[in-house]
């Protein structure tokens, strides 16, 4: 009963705050309304009984990704509106359209693989030999996971050398 | 049919994460402020991460939040390399209206 | 019903009022001991060696008129030092008071980022307050003060992975259990990481040395300059509660949470008359003195310095912290 309640509030809000992001006039206040979303997918997180997740999401997503969108935002915004609303290249309804035909498909998608027989069961997880959540992941990020894990840390290096290259002052 | 409506499968979250995508792809499509377009992929990642997280709850397979953990580092690398461009851009040109982002040198 | 909403909510109410009323009257420890410092008196008039000064000052601060700049945004400049104050109370949940279970609200499995993540929350009260003010000086003292605390943000937490690795769990209560078996305050097998987590924990809430985006002499006020009355009694609450979380994490990390000194060795047992949560407090109480007698010595950082120690010092560090810890873990 607990999960009912909080599934349907939090998806409500998840997908109300999702469509302030989209539809917001101010470009601050989509930042704002993005951090919030996220906030709540983290607690969504948390009643899928994935609370490592959740915190991450807070830490790294909110915490951090839309921290950096907030002072490009700010470094960007400095001089006037940068949306007309009124704007003749804007294409919004063939853009409502699309969304819309996206959404049909995958709800027939949903709907389809739902109401067929299961198959038979995907084998789950060995029995792991940690218990909780954390250590969990940590192994299989440790053990089954670890090149991917590796590459990762990788990807994030060269992510932050570009970053500081492209965004530096030419001087 | 109440039954549907009060029992919370995989299926569910399923239909939130496609309408999340879906919002996503709103964003996307229809804005022309190249940081909102950002972030509504940035919605469309977290769609796809509550899709992951409630089927690895329901197979009871731990690899499916590895997977988000992977997919939320490549977020983060993404959004830092696609901020710096804008920022890169935006000094040359004033601008971040993505209609007017469409020449390879001025 | 009543041990999984009543308590809790019991417990929340307490320590809300608790927090509440030590952070006002940290406002008035902190002048005090400054006094001190410096070989004057401090607030004398109001109350009993001015004591009752810490209620004098909210009472004027919420009697002040409410000013907002006149093209500033409303909803964000309301919403920025709420954003500042909520992440520093929602950290207390998870922090141990005690020994019992009486004395911490909960106890979850990952206690610890749980902390990292909601205190980088606290960041955005200071990016709006700066933007929403539409005033030059807020805005950069703002964009200064965020790029700070980003910054030891990542110090931090990398010293706190070394931790973890000591400690062999995330949750708070889990890490003083392992300092109880231990036998040994992790202050002593990790000082590297106790000296890091007390720098990076006073740059991230912008006390001095390294609080230049409140230097009135530099910025005018910094961030919160355009704001007055109330709001303006928020962010400095949110500055005081942040500093308390500091020194309640240092204590449970490093210092042994609620535990005795020694808490193996068999002699010391007369010491367990003192309950648990004065062991807590008192703890934090010496954590908090230390801060403000930091502030009442020190000079100010300038900026780029600030921005050298974090980027150039703290992070090499705990990054050979976190690799010098897991050698030695394996090792023995």
């Amino acid at each position: 009963m607990g999960e009912t309640i909080a599934f349907y509030v939090l998806s409500f809000l998840i997908l109300s705050l999702a469509i302030m992001v989209v539809t917001a006039r101010n470009t601050v206040h989509s930042v704002i309304f993005l951090v919030m979303s996220f906030l709540c997918v983290a607690v969504l997180y948390v009643v899928l009984r994935a609370e490592f997740l959740a915190v991450i999401q807070v830490l790294v997503y909110a915490g951090g990704i839309v921290v950096l969108y907030l002072f490009v935002v700010m470094l960007v915004n400095l001089s006037g509106e940068p949306e007309a609303h009124e704007d003749p290249r804007r294409l919004g309804l063939t853009g409502l359209a699309l969304a819309g035909a996206v959404l049909l498909e995958l709800a027939g998608i949903v709907v389809y693989s739902y109401s067929r027989e299961p198959s038979a069961p995907v084998a789950g997880a060995a029995a792991s030999p940690v218990q909780g959540n954390v250590e969990q992941i940590g192994w299989l990020l440790y053990t089954d996971y670890l090149i991917p894990f590796e590459v990762a840390s990788v990807l994030l290096l060269v992510a932050m050398v570009g970053a500081i290259v492209l965004a530096r002052r030419e001087l | 049919m109440i039954d549907t409506i009060l029992e919370i499968t995989p299926a569910h979250y399923t239909i939130l994460s496609a309408a999340l995508f879906s919002i996503g792809v709103v964003g996307v499509l229809v804005r022309r402020n190249i940081i909102i377009i950002f972030m509504a992929i940035e919605l469309m990642l977290n769609a796809v991460n509550i899709n992951l997280v409630a089927h690895a709850r329901q197979l009871e397979n731990m690899v499916g939040q590895v997977f988000v953990v992977f997919i939320i580092a490549v977020a983060a690398a993404e959004a830092a390399v696609g901020l710096g461009i804008i920022l890169a851009f935006f000094r040359n040109k004033e601008t971040v209206n993505i209609d007017e982002m469409n020449v390879m040198r001025w | 019903m009543i041990d999984t909403v009543i308590i809790p909510l019991l417990k929340i109410a307490v320590l809300l009022n608790a927090v509440l009323v030590s952070v006002t009257f940290m406002t008035l420890l902190e002048r005090k001991v400054i006094a001190w410092a410096q070989s004057r008196l401090g607030p004398m008039r109001v109350g009993p060696y001015g004591v009752l000064q810490a209620i004098a000052d909210p009472i004027k601060l919420i009697l002040k008129e409410d000013i907002t700049p006149a093209r500033a945004d409303k909803w964000m400049f309301t919403l920025a030092p709420i954003l500042s104050l909520v992440p520093a109370l929602i950290v207390f949940s998870v922090v141990p008071f005690g020994g019992d279970e009486l004395f911490y609200i909960t106890d979850i499995n990952v206690g610890l980022l749980f902390i990292i993540s909601v205190t980088s929350i606290g960041v955005y009260g200071i990016i709006l307050a700066g933007w929403a003010s539409n005033s030059k000086y807020p805005l950069l003292a703002s964009l200064r003060a965020s790029a700070q605390l980003i910054s030891y943000e990542i110090a931090v937490t990398m010293t706190l992975v070394s931790v973890t690795l000591t400690a062999g769990t995330l949750s708070m209560v889990g890490i003083v259990e392992a300092q109880q078996e231990a036998g040994l305050w992790f202050g002593f097998v990790q000082p590297v990481a106790f000296v890091l987590v007390l720098i990076g924990g006073l740059a991230e809430t912008n006390r001095a040395p390294f609080d230049m985006p409140e230097a009135e002499q530099e910025l005018t006020g910094g961030f919160h300059t355009e704001y007055s009355g109330m709001r303006f009694a928020l962010f400095f609450l949110a500055e005081y509660a942040n500093m308390i979380v500091i020194a309640a994490v240092v204590t449970v990390l490093f210092w042994g949470g609620w535990l005795r000194p020694f808490p193996s060795v068999e002699i010391l047992g007369f010491l367990d008359l003192i309950p648990s949560w004065i062991w807590f407090f008192g703890k934090m109480f010496v954590f908090l003195y230390l801060f403000i007698w930091i502030r009442a010595t020190l000079p100010r950082y300038r900026y780029d310095q600030l921005m050298r120690i974090g980027w150039k010092v703290l992070i090499p560090v705990a990054i050979a912290n976190i690799v010098v810890t897991g050698v030695v873990k394996v090792l023995l």
